[in-house]
């Protein structure tokens, strides 16, 4: 039996190597849960999310997802290098972090819009 | 009416004389000078201020009150809870004794030694964070797992410089850069290392945006810091609504000493995220959270008592510390290098330092370093997937020890 208070060095190794093992096993094992999950639950979703999709695209032209997002913030004539610009200007406005924010999509307004 | 015995007595039991005639009186007024530091950090260098500033005054009222042989007037009792913790002691885990002779702090710190603010902690995180960029790539969960490296390197450290099982697990967890969870796990294994400890975590969290970019620069390539990453899937909504009840149900099946962590952390995220409690989701990140955020720092602040804090452990522990966050991001850079290797050099290995939990800052520490190399570079959403990633693999991780050391 180890005794866990006095730990040897030996011991406390083996327990490190033992321990990332776990971990790494852990996350390893979670996301093979996460991607069975993921790809049940997009089973069916390209089908029903198709009409959905073709009544807003006929709605409003094309959104292009940002770049470096998870496709959620579409940018419709709208640079991205600008999008960051305002996503920045508006946290700071309302004196909230960014990553508490949720952006869904970036327009921009032409003149003879307004 | 003895009004010269009446001044006499005022003046024995005033702090000012406790400082000169009591005990290792002068210990108190290093710890009070230590508080002015701490506070001094927390509010002119703004690090990590809503928890140092909570903590340094908790350590100065507690130095201000409690001294040896002279305790009757203490906000905080650290005798009480040592007979609390000594399974010789007739009031071992009696909280009627602690309750009966308990200052304001020592009330406080019940919620701490029963694990109940770390875990509403984690409620509060849980509703703050968007697990999308980590659902849209379920990969940055390796990234997560290899920043856990410095955790058991500082673990072997510690016991290699003289600490006990227990305690070198505490200063190893400092690694997860996870502060509740460095919290929850010390005041289980090593109560009388919760001051130091929380010090070193908070601190080296908030030293973040120093302690990584050398270490990122030093590991990658200029050609692998300027790589773009491409935009990831789009999460659905009954995707983010299951995560954390798949998450929950998983890792607490398979490690069952992380269920107080993880189920918090999923409970919040649940609130967030299934569109119906919305109520409860804003009270647990805001007010739940702040309230909380008070009583924690408030009576982890406390433990700094004098008498445990001021000795060479301390120092050991904040050099363990920072050696621990080191390792954790060069694991979690080398497991970006790896994933950059394989993945034939789409993935930019920055965001592997994010892995070290320390939400957000990890992760905008990887966009900032990114887009220093290439301005047109966004790695911020990229860099979230293996932050929230760090969060549940330190939980594992502190998980795993509190199974083998408790």
């Amino acid at each position: 039996m180890i005794d866990l208070v006095n730990i040897s060095v030996g011991s406390a190794g083996l327990y490190a190597v033992l321990g990332y093992i776990v971990v790494f096993l852990g996350l390893v094992l979670l996301m093979c849960v996460l991607l069975i999950m993921i790809k049940i639950m997009n089973k069916n979703r390209p089908a029903a999310a198709a009409p959905a999709e073709a009544a807003a695209d006929s709605a409003q032209p094309a959104g292009v997802p940002a770049p470096g997002t998870a496709g959620e913030l579409k940018l419709y004539d709208t640079d991205p290098r600008d999008a960051a610009m305002i996503m920045a200007i508006v946290a700071d406005t309302l004196g909230k972090p960014l990553n508490e924010l949720r952006v869904i999509s970036i327009r921009e307004v032409k003149e003879d819009e307004v | 009416m003895n009004i010269l015995g009446v001044l006499q007595k005022l003046a024995s039991e005033s702090g000012f004389a406790a400082f000169f005639l009591t005990a290792g009186g002068w210990k108190n007024l290093v710890m009070i000078l230590i508080s002015f530091v701490l506070l001094y950090l927390g509010i002119i260098k703004k690090f990590e201020p809503l928890l140092l500033c909570g903590i340094a005054f908790g350590c100065l009222l507690s130095n201000l009150s409690y001294f040896i042989g002279m305790s009757e007037n203490a906000m905080y009792h650290p005798e009480l809870w040592t007979a609390f913790l000594d399974s010789a002691s007739p009031y071992y885990h009696s909280y009627g004794h602690i309750m009966a002779n308990a200052g304001l702090l020592d009330f406080f710190y019940i919620g701490v030694k029963a694990g109940i603010y770390p875990s509403l902690i984690f409620m509060g995180v849980g509703a703050m964070t968007d697990f999308g960029p980590l659902l849209s790539n379920p990969k940055s969960l390796l990234l997560g797992a290899a920043a856990q490296l410095g955790v058991f390197v500082a673990f072997f450290g510690a016991v290699l410089l003289g600490f006990t099982g227990p305690q070198a697990a505490s200063i190893g967890i400092i690694g997860g850069a996870d502060g509740p969870t460095a919290i929850f796990l010390t005041t289980k294994l090593a109560p009388e290392l919760l001051g130091p400890i929380a010090i070193a975590a908070y601190s080296y969290m908030a030293l973040i945006p120093m302690i990584q970019p050398p270490i990122m620069r030093w590991m990658t390539t200029q050609k692998m810091r300027e790589v773009k990453m491409v935009q990831t899937r789009e999460v659905s909504k009954t995707e983010k609504i299951m995560f954390p009840v798949v998450v929950a149900t998983f890792v607490i099946l398979l490690l069952p000493s992380t269920a107080p962590l993880i189920g918090c952390l999923m409970l919040g995220n649940l609130f967030r995220e299934c569109g119906v409690t919305d109520r409860l989701s804003d009270t647990a990140q805001n007010a739940l959270m702040n309230i909380v955020t008070i009583f924690l720092a408030t009576s982890v602040g406390a433990t700094m008592v004098a008498q445990s804090f001021l000795n060479w452990d301390t120092i050991k522990i904040i050099v363990l510390g920072l050696i621990a966050f080191s390792i954790s991001t060069a694991g979690g850079l080398l497991g970006g290098i790896i994933m950059y290797k394989t993945s034939g050099g789409a993935i930019n290995p920055l965001i592997g330092s994010a892995g070290v939990s320390a939400v957000p800052m990890a992760a905008r520490v990887s966009q900032d370093v990114g887009r220093k190399y290439n301005k047109n570079n966004y790695l911020l959403m990229h860099a979230m997937g293996p932050n929230v990633a760090g969060v549940i693999g330190s939980a594992i991780a502190a998980g795993f020890l509190l199974s083998v050391f408790g």
